[in-house]
């Protein structure tokens, strides 16, 4: 098992303040780690931090050899815009190509071939010509999957990838993620959903404002952190 | 009407202005489908009234080519509107209100201060709502809309999937490494472009008009982002032709004209795309 991110002492904010602080966590090749937090507790920041897009304040993330932001596949959470947004399916996974391409204005027949792949893989090969508004939530997040799975093929980063969605859709994108991990894609996961990230996820990291846990599922289990908040969250 | 049309036809200058207005509204359904996702509508219209403010800065001022005002301010004011947009301080709607109304009368002030001809409300209607006729389009003109048409074309095609991505998903496309404050930012400046030349045609008052109009009746219809450009482009082109041979053959304002055509089209659209889905 090879690292590929290692994240020590990093302190995450903007110019007016600091949103969260003292992260320690690593991340290997094959983990499936979910991020857990409340609202306002720096998601969104470690998300950008981790995607290499925001410099953290203070500490180190640090992408190891051979790895880098790049390799990260990053699954957004669903903009206003998108959702009546007249392009197909195939439109969309293909634009997931575009970082390979520098300034090369067109797609090249690998880039095609590996968008077809990655849309058969997630099983959305026969809705290619299909227009992306029209589909259920469910199919929408599984062509955002492949979009960036034709971005980035080691890592996957999933911003709330569940929200939305009826609870059947909910079980199968989760099953469709535990796939890909079983293949051999690491996947970083945030979300509010505890019972599933206990479910799916080998590694758990909570934080809220600075960092309540990292380590592997069976530790939080046992964890006051893991405790308080699984209690909080059953009376809810 | 045929011999009046060739008539007409048989003066250079008319053949050019047509193709002018062809290339023009080719250019401004192309980008207009990008504006109309993105939310940015109103940039257009914005920007068309910093285009009035500045060329009437250009007239006062006594300036031939007016362009060398025009184009600068409006691109300036682009990239002003879109940093302003990013900034939470005053949102981006009410700085763009703030900008074109402001432009539109500080504009109008400066021309009735000092008036540059006798017929300043002819000027001012000539300017908001084009042209009275494309026949008075100056050839110097008709070869600057020429170029700029031809570098809007060429940059659309060669960023043609970057523009795609950007506007389909601004944080994918960060996070992929694309540069999409830049791709941002382009788009912004060739709206600019578009609108300074498309003033001629239209007048400013009307360029949103342009813009909006084909990329809305194509999404009526299309599913997939390419096949809405396309359709969108060959609507304006169509538009535009239509709309500049009537106004010659009827003596009516070029620029009502067109936009007239595209809003009959958008009706059509919408009727077609309002039966087909409830006959399914």
């Amino acid at each position: 098992m090879s690292k590929q991110i290692i994240c020590k002492n990093a302190t995450l904010g903007y110019e007016d303040g600091i949103v969260t602080e003292n992260l320690n966590f690593t991340v290997n090749s094959g983990d499936y780690l979910c991020i857990l937090g409340e609202n306002g507790s720096g998601k969104s920041t470690l998300i950008k931090a981790l995607l290499g897009l925001k410099p953290q304040i203070s500490g180190e993330i640090k992408w190891c050899e051979g790895f880098s932001a790049r390799d990260i596949g990053y699954l957004p959470q669903q903009t206003p815009v998108q959702r009546d947004f007249p392009a197909s399916v195939r439109e969309i996974v293909l634009s997931g190509c575009l970082s390979k391409m520098g300034f090369r204005p067109f797609y090249n027949s690998a880039e095609k071939k590996l968008a077809d792949d990655n849309m058969k893989q997630l099983g959305i090969e026969s809705l290619a010509k299909h227009c992306y508004r029209e589909l259920s939530g469910g199919q929408q997040q599984r062509v955002l999957l492949a979009r960036a799975l034709c971005a980035a093929s080691k890592m996957l980063l999933l911003d709330e990838p569940v929200t939305g969605l009826d609870p059947l859709a909910q079980t199968e994108l989760y099953e469709l993620i535990a796939k890909l991990n079983n293949n051999g894609i690491s996947i970083i996961m945030v979300s509010h959903d505890i019972s599933s990230a206990l479910k799916y996820a080998s590694h758990i990291l909570h934080i809220s404002k600075k960092q309540l846990f990292f380590g592997t599922k069976s530790n939080y289990l046992n964890s006051t952190a893991g405790i308080s908040f699984l209690e909080t969250e059953g009376k809810s | 009407m045929i011999s009046q049309l060739e008539y007409y036809f048989s003066y250079p200058f008319v053949r050019y202005a047509l193709i002018v207005g062809l290339l023009i509204s080719l250019c401004s359904s192309l980008l207009g489908v990008t504006l109309v996702l993105k939310r940015f509508s109103f940039i257009g219209d914005g920007l068309s009234h910093v285009a009035f403010g500045a060329m009437a800065i250009a007239a006062v001022a006594g300036i031939t080519n007016r362009m060398i005002i025009i184009l600068p301010v409006t691109v300036l004011s682009a990239i002003l509107i879109l940093r302003t947009g990013q900034n939470t301080k005053i949102r981006g709607d009410a700085s763009i209100a703030m900008i074109s109304v402001g432009s539109l009368a500080a504009g109008y002030m400066l021309m009735n201060i000092f008036p540059t001809s006798s017929n300043i409300s002819a000027d001012v209607c000539g300017s908001l709502f084009g042209s009275a006729s494309i026949l008075t389009l100056k050839e110097s003109d008709v070869l600057l809309c020429l170029i700029m048409a031809v570098i809007v074309l060429v940059v659309f095609i060669l960023f043609y999937n970057k523009i795609f991505s950007v506007t389909f998903d601004e944080n994918f496309s960060k996070a992929t490494g694309i540069n999409s404050d830049g791709y941002n930012l382009m788009i912004a400046i060739i709206t600019a472009i578009i609108i300074v030349i498309a003033m001629n045609l239209v007048g400013s008052l009307l360029i949103s008009a342009l813009i909006i109009f084909p990329a809305l009746s194509a999404m009526r219809i299309f599913k997939n982002f390419r096949n809405v450009i396309i359709c969108s482009a060959v609507i304006s082109v169509i538009c535009a032709g239509t709309g500049i041979i009537l106004s010659i053959l009827f003596s009516t304002p070029v620029g009502a004209t067109i936009v007239t055509a595209d809003i009959a089209v958008f009706f059509i659209f919408w009727a077609i795309s309002s039966f087909t889905s409830k006959s399914r």
